[in-house]
């Protein structure tokens, strides 16, 4: 038997993944991820002693670029985007976290 | 653990205010930015200062779709440091660290997790002390953030500006093992790892432009204990004086904190340099959880044997090793001479250690050159860099023989940093002709002459007086005169 | 209705030798656009005006005597989560409504540095996230052969477009069969190359680990020659292989005589009937042409769709952390930057897309990664072996595409897992970064198309489109070209 997510669970999860849900939604979500849980259950007990994970499908190594300057963004491309800013900067509002 | 050795077990400063009976451990994370052309993943010049989001392109600004390519220089540099520091240089992954700011661009930071790609060195220290290096990766820079409105501090702005140009420059990250203890060390440690990343080419070393930053893992334990106490780490430290003001005042916040019954909690402290304290960053209490992963974007980087040759090829000797060739030059004439020590120090630190080695190798005194080097070259350290070391050798061996007095001899070297030329042909200009023998002896005997109480004493025995007449000798000829030949002179006449 | 001007070899070799115009050519696609895109809904935008632009060049550059390119004149379209400077990039998501790209795909200057015109950017689930073009914030993509279905996903736009005879061609992304699956609905070929063979640069990231960008076509001839045209080493991705394209074209005549061709029995028993035993025979048509053909199981490869849906997810809520009304795209407003990125994509994402990232950050966060991600990880390992071990004893293996025909619009949106199994025969090949194509071979229940799945070991794609063009070769009539002008071929 798999993990039933709960509620708080699914609302840490939307933190993490900075998602505003509602208490509805986090209900919901609780009850389909962890239908998804439950479906991938099998894998999770499979048994998988002394096999590697493999992270890519390639067999690439040391893929280096050279040191050598490239032309930048116009600033006003930089910036087309911007739902706001100021000054050539990209504005945000107030932030409350610091940064780690 | 390869050479991390032990650190000195005395407190480093026992009698430190508000610390007595405790000792103070650090371990200090030190973010070093690489002195490479372009940012680590794409091909945005790496500048310092420029106008705002001007140097910035899909890549470093997280535009959907861009994609992360290593810049070969970076990985150069990293291994150099690598290599400084005695690390073992190893087979290497990048990671995604998740989190949300809006300074880093992808919302996540590409670094170095469990596999970073140098581990398990050491840093010396002038000392002799040796810093455990746990370990030193590769990872990107974030973009800088101004906020605007309540006096420029975070949480009272009324919004903040975001200027990508630093995200993206290429870090290295330099973690020590919990080695220091207390302020003077650590600023020992991160004056000396500036002058290694310096050395190597890695970085300008310029901590006021944030080339260097430093965050220190401060915690106190009872002198004697040699278990861990809880640490916090200090951010905000811009300076070596910061940093040294920094672990004092939180070292003495910890004992004063466990002193009244208290217990220090592990979190990130933030350093007030104006107002000289340390403060809790935490604005609400959430744990970390950064959900690393291997970076799909990029490959492993295996620094096999050609990337390492291309990578150190041409690197210079390191401060250490670089006080070590020059104490080992001086190592029997000085035994245990004072303050030898801090003369080979501040030699090597003013890049004078190549004039000492290449005046020794022409048969200069070793002691006296490295005594002229760091106490009289060292005045005019960039002329001193640049001076011949034939003319440095013949002056220090017209002084070695008698043909310059040490008074004079320093006048010549003042000439020669400044002017340049031959010492020989300085000291002619400057009328130090050598005393002739005939000179100095009609000196000698109107010196006992004039001291007859005094030559008596010496004739029976009494050496002490030789001093005295030594000095009316170099009186008298202005010292011109050599104090062995002249000493030799009334040897002479005793009979 | 007026079949449009065939293939994209024909189209640019007639434009090359001066029989065609790509002006006249680029007129048609547009038209077909027109009369058939209301009702379909393949196109997020158009790009007509630089089209048009590109087109007179090309007749300019033909008729002064020079070469415009291998595609010459072929009218493309571009899966919408592919940039593109001329036009908006939105992934069919609100949270890039109206971004336009400073910077074009390495795919979309490959396209256009061989003489194709760019004709406008296709519907997509959003993000890439879904096998039905449902999950889309602009509304469904309709399936040209019955429009209460759908064409597939997530590339349902580029299958549909090429499937109706909007376009010859199209470019789609597959991460777990968003080429393939969305092939085998419409009707059209779908091919996803070799993990590294044509560069992600400037496709908008899902699963890094397993996007690859493909073609989608009414023939096996034209797949092969778009392929060609936008693969190759790209020093813009790290994970882009050194090597040059694959020549694919070269071998379409060579047959099947020797060829060793493995059936992957596990995954017949989980396929309608249609969907089975059109495997059973593109086999016996191999077999017929000289092809060794012989049952392999690999039970393995059934674990696939679990471990990619950890994998998946875990690597998408990552890329998707940078929508967060910061840089470009939607922003909604608040007093601060915590309560603004999380409102943005509250508001700007969809509940495919949330549920993903959700399971994504769930799965790699502290004190599930080993259980979850890491073990999926080590299961990918796990169908790597298995794909190895086929290998060992085949050129090719052949499977169903999907597990059935297209389906009805809302038959699986209430459960999302009854949506993921859609890609059950996809996504192992994802996983081991391999190649493999659906080629349309027979009509199934309802008179739908049914495709087959050609998958290769990594790099085998010269084998794969050997036994694709027989394959197609094969196929009953009335399979191939644009719906509603089969009955006439
Ligand atoms: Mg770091
Ligand atoms: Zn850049």
């Amino acid at each position: 038997m798999s993990e039933q997510l709960s509620s708080e669970a699914v609302a840490h999860i939307a933190r993490l993944a900075r998602l505003e849900i509602t208490a509805e939604e986090s209900a919901t979500y609780a009850g389909q991820l962890s239908a998804i849980l439950e479906h991938v259950e099998a894998v999770r007990r499979l048994d998988t002693a002394g096999v590697p994970p493999t992270s890519h499908a390639l067999e690439l190594r040391n893929v280096l670029r050279a040191d050598e300057p490239r032309p930048c963004l116009e600033r006003d491309e930089v910036l087309s985007g911007a739902p706001r800013a100021e000054d050539g900067r990209f504005l945000v509002p107030r932030i409350l976290g610091e940064e780690p | 653990m390869s050479g991390s050795g032990t650190p000195a077990g005395a407190p480093a400063r026992a009698g430190e205010a508000g610390v007595e009976g405790y000792e103070i451990v650090v371990g200090l994370e030190v973010h070093c930015e690489l002195a490479t052309a372009t940012k680590l993943f794409c091909g945005c010049t790496n500048a310092f200062g420029a106008v705002s989001n001007t140097h910035v392109c899909p890549v470093c600004l997280g535009l959907p779709g861009s994609l992360p390519v290593l810049n070969r220089r970076a990985v150069e540099l990293a291994i150099r440091i690598g290599r400084a520091l005695h690390c073992e240089v190893r087979p290497s992954t990048f990671h995604r660290k998740n989190y949300f700011y809006p300074d880093m661009p992808k919302d996540y930071q590409i670094s170095q997790y469990d596999e970073p790609i140098n581990v398990d060195g050491y840093l010396e220290l002038p000392g002799g002390l040796r810093v455990g290096i746990e370990r030193a990766h590769i990872e990107e820079d974030t973009g800088k953030t101004t906020h605007v409105g309540g006096g420029g501090r975070i949480h009272d702005a009324d919004y903040s500006l975001v200027d990508y140009n630093r995200a993206g420059v290429p870090l290295v990250e330099i973690v020590s093992r919990p080695d220091v203890r207390g302020a003077e060390q650590a600023r020992a440690y991160v004056s000396e790892l500036r002058a290694v990343l310096v050395a190597s080419g890695a970085s300008d070393g310029r901590m006021e432009e944030g080339s260097l930053r430093v965050d220190a893992n401060v915690s106190v334990r009872p002198l004697g204990s040699d278990v861990l106490g809880t640490r916090c780490e200090v951010k905000n430290l811009n300076s070596l004086r910061s940093l040294g003001r920094a672990i004092e005042h939180e070292a003495a916040r910890q004992v004063a904190l466990v002193e009244s019954g208290g217990r220090v909690v592990q979190e990130t402290r933030h350093w007030n340099e104006a107002e000289g304290r340390t403060s809790s960053m935490r604005s609400k209490e959430e744990a970390n959880d950064y959900r690393y992963f291997s970076e799909p974007d990029l490959v492993p980087l295996v620094p096999d044997a050609d990337l390492v040759e291309r990578a150190t090829a041409g690197m210079p000797l390191m401060p250490a090793a670089r006080r070590k060739r020059v104490a080992a030059l001086v190592g029997d004439a000085l035994g245990g001479e004072a303050g030898a020590s801090d003369q080979v120090a501040t030699v090597v630190d003013l890049g004078l250690d190549d004039l000492v080695v290449a005046a020794v190798g022409l048969g200069a005194d070793p002691s006296l050159a490295l005594r002229r080097a760091a106490n009289e070259a060292a005045q005019r350290p960039e002329e001193a860099r640049r001076l011949d070391a034939t003319a440095f050798a013949d002056l220090l061996g017209l002084e070695v023989t008698g043909k310059l007095s040490s008074t004079q001899a320093k006048t010549v070297l003042a000439e020669l940093l400044e002017h340049g030329g031959e010492p020989e042909e300085i000291a002619r200009r400057l009328g130090y002709e050598a005393l002739s023998s005939d000179e100095l002896a009609g000196v000698v005997d109107d010196v006992i002459a004039a001291h007859p109480a005094e030559w008596e004493r010496f004739l029976g025995g009494e050496s002490k007086v030789a001093q005295l007449l030594t000095g009316q000798v170099m009186k008298a000829t202005k010292g011109r005169a050599n104090g062995r030949t002249v000493a030799e002179a009334l040897d002479a006449r005793r009979g | 209705m007026t079949p449009p001007v065939g293939g994209a070899t024909e189209i640019a070799a007639r434009v090359r030798a001066g029989e065609l115009s790509a002006a006249s050519v680029l007129d048609e696609a547009l038209a077909a656009i027109e009369a058939r895109d209301r009702e379909l809904h393949c196109f997020n935008s158009l790009m007509g005006e630089r089209a048009r632009e590109r087109a007179t060049e090309i007749d300019r550059m033909v008729g002064a005597g020079q070469d415009p390119g291998s595609l010459a004149g072929v009218p493309v379209a571009l899966k919408d989560n592919i940039c593109t400077r001329a036009a908006p990039t939105t992934c069919s998501s609100r949270i890039l409504e109206g971004w336009t790209p400073p910077y074009d795909a390495t795919v979309v200057r490959r396209l256009a540095a061989a003489g194709a015109l760019l004709v406008g950017k296709t519907n997509l689930d959003e993000f890439a996230m879904g096998s039905s073009t449902e999950n889309s914030a602009t509304g469904p993509t309709r399936n040209p052969w019955d429009t209460s279905r759908v064409p597939g996903g997530s590339s349902g736009g580029s299958a549909a477009a090429v499937a109706a005879g909007m376009v010859p061609v199209a470019l789609g992304s597959d991460t777990g069969g968003s080429i393939r699956q969305p092939a085998a609905l419409c009707g059209v070929v779908g091919v996803k190359p070799t993990y590294g063979v044509v560069s992600r640069y400037g496709l908008v990231a899902f699963a890094s680990s397993l996007d690859q960008i493909g073609p989608f076509a009414l023939t096996v001839a034209d797949a092969a020659a778009v392929l060609e045209a936008i693969a190759g080493h790209d020093e813009m991705d790290s994970t882009s292989l050194e090597r040059a394209a694959p020549r694919c074209s070269e071998v379409l005549d060579d047959g099947a005589d020797g060829l060793r061709v493995g059936v992957v029995s596990d995954f017949l028993a989980d396929a309608s009937p249609d969907c089975a035993s059109a495997v059973r025979s593109a086999a016996e048509v191999l077999a017929a042409a000289g092809a060794k053909v012989d049952d392999v199981a690999l039970p393995e490869l059934l674990h696939g769709l679990s471990a990619y849906y950890l994998i998946a997810p875990a690597e998408a809520s990552s890329n998707l952390a940078r929508y967060d009304g910061v840089r470009y795209g939607l922003r909604v407003d608040a007093p601060d930057v915590e309560t603004m990125n999380a409102r943005t994509r509250a508001a700007g994402f969809g509940a495919e897309v949330k549920r993903r990232v959700m399971l994504g950050t769930y799965v790699l966060s502290a004190g599930y990664y080993d259980a979850y991600y890491a073990q999926a990880q080590r299961v990918r390992t796990i169908v790597a072996r298995a794909f190895a071990r086929a290998y060992g004893h085949f050129d090719v293996l052949l499977a169903p595409t999907t597990p059935s025909v297209a389906f009805a619009f809302g038959a699986k949106t209430d459960d999302p897992l009854e949506m993921y199994l859609a890609d059950l025969f996809t996504i192992p090949t994802n996983l081991a970064g391999h190649p493999a194509m659906s080629v349309p071979f027979a009509l199934g229940e309802a008179g739908l198309p049914v495709g087959v799945q050609v998958l290769a070991p990594a790099l085998g794609e010269r084998e794969m489109f050997r036994a694709a063009a027989v394959v197609e070769a094969g196929a009953p009539p009335g399979v191939r070209g644009p719906v509603g002008t089969r009955s006439a071929r």
